[in-house]
């Protein structure tokens, strides 16, 4: 307990404590979206294509810069997405497996570029293997602001954007039908998506951090049908296990953070489902007896 | 035989037992059932070192193969549930590989199990894990585990062929008929969850989803038919085994990584050039069309 305050106390553990809540309650809200436009796992793949773009931004600059790296991260982010479109479009491999194909090969051309930079550059590259499965403890104030900034960033688009977001994923043509620009709204939230990978990578890994997206909306699904309520308690649902996750994961010295966030969302999930107002399997029991 | 003679076996190995199995999840729209299963059976490779306390091949296959029927149970009890299918596999393999991933770090380090391991595998290492019975030498454990595996999958699809094809192509025809559908499924994902355990120690967790995945859909554009796909998914994952060998020792890199850069590599050449689905073909097809049909409007 003594442990727990002392480390509660420390500068650099209430900076990431804040940045996980921040990122979780960003990723909840966003993920919301994602889940009733039915592309969750489209995250998981770009989530996984991001490795080779932070690799490829160090190949180029030779150094560790966290901004250069995201901005490599998302651009090849964005590129899996298009990919997985492109492979829909013009070949009849169904949605599933293009996802497959493109998340599993940019995912080793991932490793083959870590390994690469490992056994032939010189030069501090300490941390790259870190964005496989996140690590709090080794992130500093400036990489919290990124992820604070981004995230608030990421919040404020998505509120400003929400009547629109919400029209034009639940009735694309009646959207249409009454003016709104449905692809560029569709181009704005796989934008909030990507950006929600990218700036959570450091802290929750590029394997797990799908995980943010999906899991606390599908949390709340079970206590509310709304979609303002079920966003924003998806929200409270991120930034709890982004809490909890990262709190563990500092306790436990070196115990891989992203997982650890993953299976407090998990263990909130599970709850939900069984306890949830609306349509938990324990509720639906009591009710019907 | 010599070390690299081995390293290629091991690797074809898996890419036949692989590509055999996901051409068949490729066409029942299972692909990223393959993924899911292909990350929780860490869990399961956990959970049976913590029982047995060694890391011997019969119970982490047994402990995989649980882990990975649970995992499809738990999609399906999901599914049916009311939650979009997509959404139910993310929350079910993010939840298990997560809880492996944190078990996995309370196992020492003299033990030869870590989560880059499981991510990457080690298959350089693999030709010196010899089988050795009363001091003889019987050659890798990864070679017997994996024929093993490979021949018990041949065994199950010669036996089952034909139940498999028709719950494939017509699911509802299948059930009328009296073909025990989900007897099939999940015979299906405890394949996935073998192949998936013994390529483990070769390519590792996530990079087994290239093997399972991408010869299938490169061989879905490639051919019509059933039987044909199945070989040409095996022949194409053996044969990015080698492209992707070559790949690793010409640019010193990771073996398991270039061998999911090769499938990519073959499956994107398909993508162009496949005499019936590629896009050149096509847009050949479409000139040739234009043309006709210029020549009757003139």
């Amino acid at each position: 307990m003594e442990n727990l305050l002392y480390l509660l106390s420390n500068a650099n553990t209430q900076w990431v404590l804040m940045g996980s809540l921040i990122l979780g309650f960003a990723s909840g809200v966003i993920g919301s979206f994602v889940l009733l436009k039915k592309q969750s796992l489209i995250g998981d793949a770009m989530a996984h294509a991001t490795l080779p773009g932070v690799c490829l931004a160090f190949l180029v600059i030779g150094e560790k810069s966290t901004p250069i790296f995201l901005i490599g991260a998302a651009v090849t982010g964005l590129i899996s997405t298009y990919l997985i479109q492109a492979i829909v479009k013009h070949s009849r491999i169904k949605t599933d497996a293009a996802i497959g194909v493109v998340l599993s090969v940019s995912f080793g051309l991932g490793i083959v570029l870590l390994t690469y930079i490992t056994q032939n550059t010189s030069g501090d590259k300490s941390g790259i293997d870190e964005f496989i499965f996140g690590q709090a403890a080794s992130m500093v104030r400036s990489d919290i602001q990124v992820i604070a900034v981004g995230s608030v960033v990421i919040l404020l688009v998505s509120t400003l954007f929400f009547k629109e977001l919400k029209v034009s994923i639940f009735d694309p043509l009646y959207a249409k039908g009454i003016g709104l620009p449905v692809n560029l709204l569709n181009g704005v939230l796989m934008a909030l998506v990507v950006g929600i990978v990218v700036v959570g990578i450091q802290m929750v890994g590029v394997v797990l951090i799908a995980a943010l997206l999906i899991t606390p909306p599908l949390a709340a699904r079970y206590w509310t049908d709304q979609l303002g309520r079920m966003s924003f308690l998806a929200g409270i649902i991120g930034a709890l296990s982004g809490v909890f996750g990262t709190l563990i994961s500092t306790i436990g010295n070196g115990l891989p953070t992203g997982p650890l966030i993953v299976l407090c969302a998990s263990v909130i999930f599970l709850i939900s489902l069984l306890l949830g107002t609306r349509k938990g399997l324990i509720t639906k029991v009591v009710r019907h007896a | 035989m010599s070390y690299d003679a081995w390293i290629l076996l091991i690797g074809s190995l898996v890419g036949i037992t692989c590509g055999v199995t996901g051409a068949i999840l490729v066409l029942r729209k299972m692909a990223m059932i393959a993924d899911a299963i292909s990350h929780t059976v860490l869990l399961g490779i956990v959970l049976a070192f913590f029982v047995t306390q060694s890391l011997n091949g019969l119970p982490m296959l047994i402990g995989a193969a649980i882990v990975g029927v649970l995992t499809a149970v738990m999609v399906q009890a999901l599914d049916s549930s009311g939650v979009q299918s997509d959404a139910a596999i993310g929350v079910v393999f993010t939840s298990l590989f997560a809880l492996g991933v944190v078990l996995i770090s309370f196992i020492g380090d003299n033990v030869h199990l870590d989560v880059n391991h499981a991510l990457m595998g080690e298959i350089a290492f693999t030709p010196w894990d010899t089988l050795i019975i009363n001091g003889n030498s019987y050659g890798p454990v990864a070679v017997w585990m994996l024929g093993g595996v490979l021949l018990f999958n041949l065994t199950l699809i010669l036996l089952f062929y034909k139940e498999i094809k028709i719950s494939t192509f017509d699911p509802a025809m299948a059930i009328s008929i009296g073909v025990p559908v989900m007897f099939i499924h999940y015979m299906l994902m405890t394949m996935v969850s073998f192949s998936t355990v013994a390529s483990f120690d070769s390519v590792g967790a996530i990079l087994v989803v290239a093997m399972l995945i991408v010869p299938g859909a490169t061989a879905y554009l490639l051919t019509d038919r059933f039987g044909m796909m199945l070989i040409l998914s095996g022949g194409i994952g053996a044969l990015s085994a080698f492209l992707g060998y070559g790949m690793a020792l010409t640019f010193n890199v990771s073996i398991s990584g270039s061998m999911a850069v090769a499938t990519g590599l073959i499956f994107t050449a398909t993508f162009m050039l496949s005499p019936k689905h590629g896009m050149v073909a096509k847009w050949l097809r479409r000139k040739q069309l234009q043309q006709e049909q210029q020549k009757v409007s003139a």
